[in-house]
């Protein structure tokens, strides 16, 4: 690019430099809380973070069965907090972790599924186990009462809420987040509901073992 | 002189008004992915090309109480589905209403939509008046419509 002479009144140079190193730091910064939210590798859940995600809660299952954290341990597990009245994200999310397990070959039967409602109102246990029984891979699917949902999505830093529509329906709007969580219980990785298949199952290769 | 412009723009109007019963909104690629268990909502995905400018603003259809124009967005990581008043269709350009994004959402479905099934959907425009499509139900886990490669595939998950 060719230099252009600055024009005459022009703003002074200093200005101009502190500028860019303002909006380059900016840039950083974005950079880095997006890498940080979205877990962007592998590796990059620091362990500030795996503590931050996860924690203790009290839900039932599809079958009414009680399902706390303590359930989660002992293999890998998907988490994804979403509801059967989304037409869209939700089982496009479902159907892609089933997806990628389906690619791990041998390790499929190390990792699960759990999916959390985020409208107990209206996702009994019955008809979660209706729902969650169309999909190619076994699910667990969690709902409880207001406040235990509520909870179970504090632990896991997930947002939802109420969007009322004309004619009493209502969608919900919530994080549209995958957690890992290892063995242990412990937060590993995210994916978010446009990681594809592909991406999801590589990354999964590499950490289940 | 000014008489024969005002002929030649009069002519290119009426060239256009008899051009327009055809290049109206033309609808491709329609298709609805099939429900789990059931799941009282559903979601119509297709594509609108129309060489004249037009308004999607009502949608209709026999196998649910409700059907509506909705928009998707990801805003910080929050999924958010919101009721449209209408989309626009500008001339000659793709609209496009696919998963993770806009879509025709049925509420209250009467039956669950199943996998080979189809039903009717009537679009309504606000220039070209209703257009009547059939919707095929494609597999659960599909992406896309009917022969579209591995992202449409019907039952990828079945090995």
């Amino acid at each position: 690019m060719a230099h252009t002479p600055r024009p005459a009144g022009g703003p002074p140079p200093r200005f101009a430099i502190a500028a860019v190193a303002l909006i380059g730091l900016l840039v950083l910064a974005a950079g880095a809380i997006i890498a940080l939210t979205l877990g962007a590798g592998p590796n990059s859940a620091g362990s500030a973070l795996s503590a931050a995600i996860g924690g203790p809660f009290q839900l039932v299952d599809q079958n009414g069965k009680p399902f706390t954290d303590a359930n989660l341990k002992g293999k890998w597990e998907l988490v994804y907090f979403g509801y059967t009245h989304c037409p869209d994200a939700c089982p496009t999310a479902l159907n892609d972790m089933a997806l990628a397990l389906d690619k791990l070959g041998g390790k499929r039967n190390e990792v699960g599924i759990v999916f959390v409602t985020v409208d107990p109102a209206r996702d009994t246990p019955a008809v979660l186990k209706d729902y969650v029984t169309s999909f190619d891979a076994p699910i667990v699917a969690l709902t409880g009462t207001d406040a235990q949902v509520a909870q179970a999505a504090k632990v896991y830093h997930v947002y939802y809420a109420k969007h009322e529509e004309k004619g009493g329906e209502y969608s919900m709007d919530h994080s549209s987040i995958i957690y890992l969580m290892d063995p242990q219980g412990r937060f590993v990785a995210s994916f978010t509901h446009e990681s594809s298949p592909t991406d999801m199952a590589s990354r999964l290769d590499k950490l289940v073992s | 002189m000014l008489a024969k412009m005002f002929t030649l723009v009069l002519g290119l109007f009426i060239a256009q008004a008899i051009a327009a019963p055809g290049t109206g909104p033309e609808i491709a690629g329609a298709w609805a992915r099939a429900t789990p268990g059931r799941a009282e909502n559903g979601a119509v995905y297709l594509t609108i090309v129309s060489q004249t400018p037009d308004r999607l603003v009502r949608v209709s259809t026999p196998v649910a109480k409700k059907a509506e124009l909705h928009s998707m967005s990801t805003e910080g990581g929050v999924m958010k589905m919101r009721p449209l008043d209408g989309i626009d269709i500008p001339a000659g350009k793709k609209v496009t209403l696919g998963p993770r994004g806009m879509h025709i959402m049925l509420q209250g479905l009467n039956e669950p939509l199943r996998q080979g099934q189809s039903f009717p959907l009537t679009l309504n425009f606000e220039k070209a008046g209703p257009r009547e499509v059939t919707v095929p139900v494609e597999g659960a886990a599909a992406m896309g419509p009917p022969g579209q490669g591995a992202a449409g595939a019907s039952t990828p998950m079945h090995h």
